[in-house]
């Protein structure tokens, strides 16, 4: 989709500066004139809302970073001055504490929007492997920024996770001892993580160029799943998609403006309002709704270096997804069995979310267990299995025809 | 679609309000929704109240509770007691500070004055302890944030000291309350009727200073609350408007499309 670049500059200034840094030209094919399929829905619209999230996280991370204390004497205050003292401290804060939750939200849905689409298929596997790497990135930086206000769920937090890498055969002891830069989580590991989570935000960044650069070669895939064919099949971003997008976020901010001004603290646990204390564990260690599932995945396998192995390998088994789905058709609106998958997968997710904030014992373990076994199977038997076993429906023959409600050719048409 | 999407929105509502029932899950007795007048998105304050329950504070919670992120400037300002400034200058005045090095190098100790934080009731948690029998009082800047529960939490636990149940005996220095996890609190009853004085005519029952020092304390942990709901009604005022201008310009642009 790449085609040829349509940017004319007008004045002295842009042909001079286009015949040296063609960056006018860049943004122009980007943003502008980039073709984008005319049939995009709203669950599309999820891309423009996370640069919007990560953007905020950066803009309101620097601003707290000037106010904030990272030493496990005066962190905790320092977050209670940024809340108290600071003019509109608390507005800024809350942004950034709910706002990571926001682009939890966004990221998932744009990750099932892509599981439920086939985006993932190629020719856009890298742009799937980009995005999962992003998604790994966003689970660092949030775990780390927990850790920040150095309250009891912070400290306790970062003593589980960091406690993970013990399990490493040999040298996990060292390993741990290395990350906390000391014989437990302490100053020195506070201090390494407000540096690491002022860094990864850049990282994210950068990755999400390269997400959008390998978006912009073969293009965005859409609810039909079938490749663009001629120009009639699509339109130029601007405006058709800068304002669809403008108002999907404007929604959007709608839901996060009732997070930030009227529930600020429900995402959160009461407990990080305690400040850390080394003498005193919680009742129940739970991390961010974000990452229970993973925690149910953890928790599941009775043995520490096991549970370790599984929680990893939940995250990257996604990186495998391009190839462990075999179904020749795209999107899953012309898959009715994997439709009915799809939707189990969700409700096991959901249900692995809901076992990781219940403590680990009795029938709650039993029950991850089978939740973590389905997740597996799910990628590793189902996806397969389901493109060979599977007849999908019939396909249409171009984006326009499905736009236009054209009924479908008899012929059942794979997508290229 | 339409159904999947149904289907996904039933099972995320069921999902999540299983998540937030487990949450408050565990031995101790729910406690009872009050209505605060700082509930809801158009809640704020009653000043009046407020001032009630910072006389309670004072009285009786301060003799071992600290509240050690406020100031006394705090008292004045807008969305709090609304104390005047000479008011909160003199209720500084009665507490000492310690200052210091003065030009001899001394510390030396002054009266408060309303840029001081609020003197904690003893030097440090080992002090705190061993003048409380091994137990530690909190700290109660942020009590009400502190708790899941809450102000309604925290007002259940002031309120619902009982007699044990039958079988159940309380080791010395611990006190039976069924909202407390596990049942023992540490600290015995704190409020009792006319314990307090108020000058304002409000009877003095011990629900009523309870009811008073939880809005005091929820004003203590959340002085923001009053501008961060009238903020946000008209942040969400402002989405909404923009939003049906963004929609309708959207169907304007897209019309030679359909």
């Amino acid at each position: 989709m790449s085609g040829e670049s349509t940017y004319n500059p007008q004045s002295g200034f842009a042909k001079w500066l286009d015949s040296r840094l063609p960056i006018m030209r860049l943004a122009h094919d980007s943003f502008v004139d980039y073709p984008t399929p005319k049939n995009l829905n709203y669950w599309w619209t999820f891309g423009g809302i996370l640069t919007f999230c990560l953007i905020t996280q950066i803009v309101t991370g620097i601003i707290l970073a000037m106010h904030y204390t990272p030493h496990i004497d005066y962190a905790f205050a320092s977050v209670e001055h940024i809340m108290r003292d600071v003019n509109y401290g608390w507005l800024i804060r809350y942004i950034h504490s709910n706002g990571a939750s926001m682009f939890f939200l966004a990221v998932y849905i744009h990750i099932f929007r892509g599981l439920y689409y086939g985006s993932y298929k190629a020719p856009r596997e890298v742009l799937w492997i980009l995005g999962v790497i992003i998604y790994i990135l966003m689970m660092a930086a949030a775990f780390m920024g927990y850790v920040l206000p150095w309250g009891q769920m912070s400290l306790w937090g970062a003593t589980v996770i960091t406690n993970l890498f013990g399990a490493i055969p040999v040298v996990g002891e060292s390993v741990a001892i290395w990350l906390w830069g000391g014989f437990s989580v302490d100053n020195a590991t506070l201090n390494r993580f407000f540096s690491l989570h002022y860094l990864v935000p850049f990282l994210i960044l950068g990755v999400v160029v390269l997400h959008i650069w390998a978006l912009h070669v073969p293009g965005n895939n859409n609810p039909a799943g079938i490749s663009v064919q001629d120009k009639k099949d699509t339109l130029p971003f601007h405006p058709y998609y800068t304002v669809k997008d403008a108002f999907g976020l404007s929604i959007f901010l709608i839901l996060f403006s009732y997070f930030i001004f009227f529930a600020p603290n429900v995402l959160g646990h009461a407990d990080n309002y305690i400040p850390a204390n080394p003498l005193v564990t919680p009742a129940h260690i739970v991390p961010e709704w974000y990452l229970l599932p993973f925690y149910a995945i953890l928790r599941a396998v009775p043995d520490k270096l096991g549970g370790v192995l599984l929680m990893f390998g939940a995250i990257f088994v996604m990186f495998l997804l391009p190839w462990l789905d075999t179904s020749k058709v795209r999107s899953g609106r012309y898959r009715p069995l994997f439709k009915q998958f799809y939707i189990l997968f969700i409700i096991n997710c959901l249900f692995l979310g809901y076992l990781g904030a219940q403590p680990a014992e009795g029938s709650y373990v039993i029950m991850a267990r089978i939740a973590t076994v389905y997740y597996f199977a799910h990628f590793l038997i189902i996806l397969p299995v389901l493109g060979i076993v599977e007849k999908p429906k019939n396909v249409p023959q171009s984006i326009s025809d499905s736009v236009l409600g054209g009924k479908a050719q008899p012929t059942a048409q794979p997508a290229e | 679609m339409n159904n999947l999407l149904k289907n996904v929105a039933l099972v995320s509502v069921v999902a999540l309000s299983l998540v937030s029932s487990a949450h408050a899950a565990g031995d101790a007795k729910h406690p009872e929704a009050q209505a605060w007048s700082f509930n809801g998105p158009l809640g704020t304050y009653d000043r009046d109240e407020l001032r009630r329950g910072y006389k309670v504070y004072k009285e009786v919670c301060a003799s071992c509770h600290g509240m050690k992120f406020l100031s006394f400037r705090n008292l004045s300002q807008e969305g709090g007691p609304e104390f005047s400034e000479a008011e909160v200058k003199a209720i500084a005045a009665e507490y000492l500070v310690e200052d210091g090095p003065d030009a001899y190098g001394d510390m030396f100790e002054r009266a408060a004055l309303p840029k001081d934080r609020f003197p904690s009731p003893f030097p440090n948690e080992n002090a705190a302890r061993a003048a409380n029998g091994g137990a530690y009082p909190p700290d109660l800047s942020l009590i009400t944030k502190a708790r899941s529960g809450g102000p309604d939490y925290i007002y259940a636990l002031l309120t619902g000291y009982e007699d044990p149940p039958e079988g159940v005996t309380m080791r010395p220095g611990l006190y039976y309350n069924p909202y407390m996890a596990g049942g023992a609190i540490a600290m015995s009853a704190p409020l009792f009727d006319d314990m307090v004085e108020y000058t304002d005519g409000t009877p003095a029952t011990m629900a009523q200073l309870s009811h008073d020092v939880v809005a005091f304390l929820n004003w203590a942990a959340e002085p923001e609350l009053e501008a961060r709901k009238r903020s946000g009604i008209m942040v969400l005022i402002y989405l909404t408007i923009f939003a049906g201008l963004l929609y309708f310009s959207m169907r304007k642009i897209w019309a030679d499309q359909h």
